[in-house]
């Protein structure tokens, strides 16, 4: 392609139809004052309409982090197995040995799920999946974690519905299973439900692909889906609150299409196998504007765009809606000068649309013309995070509530055993998700080997390898509102001892950040904390941040949501065939309580039960006691010593031996418990680390002199087998009542029983 | 025995089909691109799972114009062995090489789970290797896998012997309670009136490696691998 237009000298001026560029304009752009004025001084000049909208969307939150990066950066974001730093590619990478390495990364699409449930969360999915197979890997897994409001509300019914829905048909289609993930039901996402979404890929270390620009002259090459003007300013909707009005944000929506993304998936991967291509990125977030300026900010590069041979599907498109449509299912890539023809051969075969739209340049500049009109020139690194975007430090301060939630509290204790059992059971936060990962079709692939709701984490084997991925999300946002930074770290922490409960060392980590606004100083003040506590913890169990993403300003007209920092944990097990779930697999069993004996009321399921709110003060978490009861775990899985192991969570010990009888619906099978004093705060309190273990009986001292050399509590507690969970002269609950509740509940829940 | 695996731009099962008959049961297998036409060297054509063309419309009803199922008709009219899994069943209904249609799931939901599926007789290909009525648990994934067609249609598929695999209960009873789909009769898998093409919504291939829990699913490529090595291809 040659672009015949000599742009020397030549100033951008505004395309027929923009409107005047002035403060005004910039302000309804969210762009400060002060930041209008950057934009002026970088510029020499005013921006033209088509500059002004790429300077807004690239230096909105969702794109720039302008107000957490400052934050970000003190996360252990390198080291250890990582093969690239923490925001450096699209999504984290780790060495997993064999000359593979795994892709992973978690990202929200909590403000289009709140006004268009089905597509939000749709194109969530194709979003995420396009990060890793834009780095050359093979999405073999998807994970999701789901916050709404309580369940009998129809708004909520309505969007889990199309949530679930939009996960399934995108993820199912386009072949990838989704293994694991956490549904969440809480007051505090009434309005503003929270989905994000994880996906986790593999890749040959020397098939690796990256997101650059190089060499002057090599064709900027655009392929995929046509462009139209949906998802225009989906990155400025992102980082403003949700309100009444938000229901107009429709048509910032995007409309996914997961066969196209399935051809571009082949297609991109058949891609990686040549040495045609410099670099490729998916068009996500600000769609061709974040894609072209990124490429060659990182390099240093510049690239001239002709927009008049983007593919459209829509009649007339100016450039400021064509630089900022978030249609889906595209990418951009830059091939080498001569070899396009191998490029575009590819995408035709799988019936893709391959076009040359721009060249590289050695001038580090963005230029974009159309109708043979110049209509930008930015220096491109001044667009990009790291570059010339702002970044912020905000206002802090802790907010009050913190004083009246966590002062001493008194709650009444239980005093039904069976009934609380069941009760706990029935909670929609506990009970089976059943209904909702029967929707996803979590084997296609066929290396999901403990499927989901049969262990504390999805594990998938590591096809070509005997060895497999332990992979997660949690978050219990209940402790974060008590104590941000310990709750964040409580959150690291489980999330690391569910891979733990498979038999997988954890590896490393994704976060997805679900704050309110952090203009707020409360809110700051939180986030601030929850780096710090996700920070020591991820230190102390050696699972490093390897990228994420943040999700700010999920208000509702009645406030924030609780501070949501999900964890998406990898875990690695050398041996597939060593893991476990959390299923009694046999009678016979001694079953071991192992870890910490710090439980408390706060926070737990029974406290909200009976109070509402999460009020208390969390227990002690001591992260060296956590590692070292993960290291026991592990081994005694490796060994073959555990047969079975599930985390104590929500609901403590007794919801926890309950799951693990029924886990295997079709195969129940009880347990015979000996606690020597079972009060009900031990037997309902919430602690963390804390693992029940079923043991083979002919290990036990193996697994005793494990435990000690390790320095962990490890308490028998009692044998599986009978048709109850049963704590010998207290109470018992029979099989059946469990199974009922576990599984019924969900569904009565949302009306559909 | 050579097999092949066919390849829509959506087959999503392709890889799974693929290595179960590859390296779990030691066949040799090649994949069969939509476009390709060349199957005569083969001895057994699998069509998988998926969304073949993205199955807006109908699952299966742009599959049917394929270059490739030209040649799968000609295939299993010259008595080919077929055997068609979720998309794959969906795409022989369509091309009218099995009788009957495959509507959404009564519950309106995509279903993912393992279901017990009972074997209606041993007499055919696919079969041969189980005994009547055996239990195998073989997973489902699918948004339309209820199967339906019209009195005089399922009066005649009976008579003949053409339902080869109905879902029923772990003791292998047939009831509505374990019917996942809504499929009239519970039928999970039917066989043409020759014997020779095989539809089923269940995904064999996914039960095949023992990492994975179960092998139930070998049983039916085992039985075409033996009856095709007595009988030949046809």
């Amino acid at each position: 392609m040659k672009i015949n237009i000599d742009l020397t000298e030549k100033i951008p001026t505004s395309f027929p139809g923009d409107p005047e560029v002035n403060m005004d304009l910039a302000e309804a752009h969210q762009l400060s004052t002060d930041e209008y004025e950057q934009i002026i001084e970088l510029l020499g000049r005013t921006p033209t309409y088509t500059e002004l909208g790429i300077y807004s969307v690239m230096w909105s939150e969702h794109a720039s982090y302008k107000n957490s990066i400052a934050q970000l950066k003190t996360l252990p974001r390198s080291g250890g197995r990582l093969l690239v730093d923490a925001g450096e590619e699209n999504a984290g990478l780790v060495d997993i040995g064999d000359g593979l390495a795994v892709a992973f990364k978690i990202e929200s699409h909590n403000h289009p799920s709140a006004v268009e449930p089905y597509q939000g969360a749709a194109t969530g999915i194709g979003g995420i999946l396009r990060d890793i197979f834009t780095m050359g890997a093979r999405p073999i897994a998807a994970l999701n974690s789901l916050r709404f409001g309580l369940p009998d509300d129809d708004r909520v019914r309505y969007l889990v519905d199309g949530v679930v829905r939009g996960i399934a048909d995108y993820g199912n289609c386009f072949g990838v299973p989704t293994v694991a993930g956490e549904v969440v039901f809480e007051e505090a996402y009434t309005g503003n439900p929270l989905v994000n979404a994880m996906a986790v890929g593999l890749v040959e270390h020397d098939k690796v692909m990256s997101a650059v620009a190089t060499g002057s002259g090599n064709p900027v090459i655009y392929v995929g889906a046509r462009t139209g003007r949906d998802g225009i300013h989906g990155a400025t909707f992102a980082s403003e609150e949700l309100s009444e009005k938000s229901e107009q944000r429709k048509s910032n929506v995007q409309v996914g299409d997961p066969f196209t993304e399935k051809l571009l998936l082949e297609a991109t991967l058949e891609l990686a196998e040549t040495d045609a291509f410099i670099g490729i990125q998916d068009m996500g977030a600000a769609g061709l504007t974040c894609s072209s300026c990124e490429m060659a900010a990182k390099t240093g590069v510049g690239m001239i765009l002709d927009l008049d041979q983007v593919p459209r599907r829509e009649e007339k498109m100016s450039p400021y809606e064509t630089m900022l449509s978030e249609s889906q299912e595209r990418m951009l890539l830059v091939a080498k000068r001569g070899r396009e023809d191998e490029v575009f051969a590819i995408f035709k075969k799988w019936g893709l649309e391959a076009v040359e739209v721009g060249e590289v340049r050695d001038d580090g500049r963005l230029k974009i013309i159309q109708d043979g009109i110049f209509l930008a020139d930015i220096p491109a690194v001044s667009l990009a995070l790291g570059g010339g975007a702002p970044v912020y430090e905000r206002e802090r301060s802790r907010p009050a509530y913190l004083d009246k939630a966590t002062e001493i509290n008194s709650i009444k204790e239980p005093e039904d055993f069976e009934k609380t059992t069941i009760d706990l059971l029935s909670r929609p936060n506990i009970a089976s998700k059943k209904w909702v990962y029967r929707q996803y079709d979590h084997m296609v692939r066929t290396n999901t080997r403990v499927l989901p709701g049969y262990g504390d984490a999805a594990v998938l084997r590591v096809p070509g390898t005997r060895k497999a991925l332990s992979v997660t999300t949690d978050c219990n946002a209940r402790y974060v509102y008590l104590d941000p930074q310990k709750g964040a770290a409580m959150a690291v922490a489980e999330a690391a001892r569910n891979v733990a409960c498979t038999g997988a060392i954890p590896i490393g980590v994704t976060n997805c950040l679900n704050f309110g606004n952090p203009y707020k100083p409360e809110v700051f003040w939180s986030f601030a904390e929850v780096i710090a506590g996700m920070g020591e913890a991820c230190r102390a169990l050696d699972t490093p941040v390897t990228g994420g993403n943040v999700s700010f300003y999920n208000e509702n007209p009645k406030g924030a949501v609780y501070a949501s920092p999900v964890i998406g944990m990898v875990g690695l097990a050398e041996d597939a065939e060593k893991t476990v779930g959390m299923a009694f697999p046999d009678d016979g069993l001694a079953i071991y309580l192992v870890g910490s004996d710090q439980v408390s009321w706060a926070g737990s399921e029974w406290q909200i039960m009976n109070q509402g709110d999460p009020r208390g003060e969390l227990p002690e978490l001591d992260l060296e006691l956590e590692k070292r009861l993960q290291a026991t775990i592990i081994t005694g899985i490796e060994n073959g010593f555990v047969k079975a192991a599930h985390d104590l969570a929500e609901g403590g010990l007794v919801v926890a031996l309950a799951e693990m009888a029924v886990a295997d619906k079709e195969n129940p099978r009880g347990a015979l418990l000996e606690l020597e004093e079972p009060t009900p705060l031990n037997l309902f309190g919430e602690g963390p680390s804390r693992i029940i273990a079923a043991v083979d009986p002919e290990k036990l001292d193996e697994f005793e002199e494990l435990a000690e050399k390790n320095d962990v509590p490890a308490e028998w507690i009692g044998t599986t087998g009978g048709i109850g969970i049963g704590f010998r002269n207290v109470f018992k609950v029979m099989l059946d009542d469990i199974s009922d509740a576990y599984y019924d509940s969900l569904e009565k829940a949302l009306g559909l029983k | 025995m050579k097999w092949g695996v066919v390849v829509f731009p959506g087959s999503n099962c392709d890889h799974d089909a693929y290595d179960a008959l590859s390296r779990l049961l030691g066949q040799e297998v090649k994949y069969v691109w939509h476009q390709d036409r060349n199957i005569a060297d083969l001895d057994a054509v699998l069509l998988p799972g998926g969304f073949s063309y993205g199955d807006y419309l109908r699952a299966g009803a742009i599959a049917r114009f394929s270059d490739i199922m030209d040649e799968v008709v000609t295939f299993a009219h010259e008595g080919g062995t077929v055997i068609g899994i979720c998309n794959g069943f969906q795409v022989l209904t369509e091309a009218g090489l099995l009788p009957g249609a495959l509507i959404r799931n009564t519950s309106l939901r995509f279903i993912c789970e393992d279901v017990p599926i009972r074997v209606e007789h041993t007499d055919c290909r696919f079969s041969a290797s189980c005994s009547t009525g055996d239990v195998l648990k073989i997973p489902i994934a699918h948004n339309e896998g209820n199967y339906v067609l019209n009195d005089t249609e399922l009066e005649d598929i009976l008579a003949k012997g053409q339902v080869l695999f109905r879902y029923c209960s772990p003791g292998g009873e047939i009831n509505d309670q374990n019917n996942p789909n809504g499929s009239l009769h519970s039928i999970a898998g039917v066989i043409n009136e020759s014997g020779n093409v095989l539809g089923m919504m269940p995904h064999p291939e996914r039960r095949c490696d023992p990492i994975l829990g179960s092998t139930d699913g070998r049983k039916i490529f085992d039985s075409v691998i033996k009856w095709v090595e007595n009988n030949g291809k046809r």
